[in-house]
């Protein structure tokens, strides 16, 4: 049985455990659960926060065309993809991708395409905010980015 | 038309607002002719979308290639490459 994803885009901190059970809850045909999250670095100590804007609406779609997108491809059983805005200090969490299914490498491919396609298609933005108080930037994409999701399309 | 444009980003800083309404004149046909219409508006317009080709356009919240067509548009949202994750 395959499952329909769960997205959500929020200013909130999330919890990993929580998360992780409330995706396996009453399950016993899930045989691996693999979950990503990524963190706001602090870049060597230079770092006060990211600043993730996104695009309303638009954010959650994009999240969930992949997510489904993913679900089919890899067959999996569940799958769970947050993903806050607003201000992030160094240390906190910015994204979780939990892919579930009944052997590890759909997991594991599952998991890496959501995150490969949500940082080229999904429509947020970062903007560094450095402890020296200048007015920092705006974090430019990177094309290692685009080959990383190249890397799932069929030529 | 009369469309809503909604800018994201550094996008949303040059021109120095989110979102306005404006009225398409009859010769911007794709995404790319409203970009290129859009930098005659101003300064922060043309500092904006000085290079239109790293400019990525969504109609009705859906990414959209700039030689496409934009007519039935409601919303059209004008950002950099996406860096989230």
């Amino acid at each position: 049985m395959t499952a329909s994803p769960t997205i959500r885009v929020q200013r909130e901190d999330f919890d990993l455990q929580a998360e992780i059970d409330w995706l396996v809850a009453g399950r016993t045909d899930i045989g691996a659960v693999v979950t990503f999250s990524g963190l706001c670095r602090d870049e060597g100590g230079s770092l006060n926060a990211l600043e993730l804007e996104h695009y309303p609406g638009m954010a959650e779609a994009e999240m969930r065309r992949i997510a489904e997108l993913a679900v089919e491809r890899f067959a999996l059983q569940g799958l769970t993809a947050i993903h806050r805005f607003g201000k992030i200090a160094p240390g906190e969490n910015i994204v979780l991708v939990i892919a579930a299914s009944p052997h590890r490498q759909a997991a594991f491919d599952g998991a890496n395409f959501v995150m490969d396609f949500l940082k080229t298609a999904a429509p947020f933005w970062k903007k560094e905010h450095p402890k020296d108080g200048s007015s920092g930037g705006w974090v430019p994409a990177k094309d290692a980015d685009d080959s990383a999701r190249d890397r799932w399309i069929p030529r | 038309m009369k469309v809503k444009l909604v800018y994201f980003a550094w996008v949303r800083e040059r021109i120095d607002k989110p979102e306005e309404e404006i009225d398409l004149p009859a010769h911007v046909v794709t995404a790319r002719d409203l970009l290129n219409h859009l930098k005659t508006l101003g300064d922060g317009y043309e500092a904006a979308l000085q290079y239109p080709e790293v400019i990525r356009v969504a109609v009705n919240q859906e990414h959209v290639d700039q030689d496409e067509p934009i007519a039935g548009a409601r919303e059209i949202g004008i950002f950099p490459p996406m860096t989230g994750g």
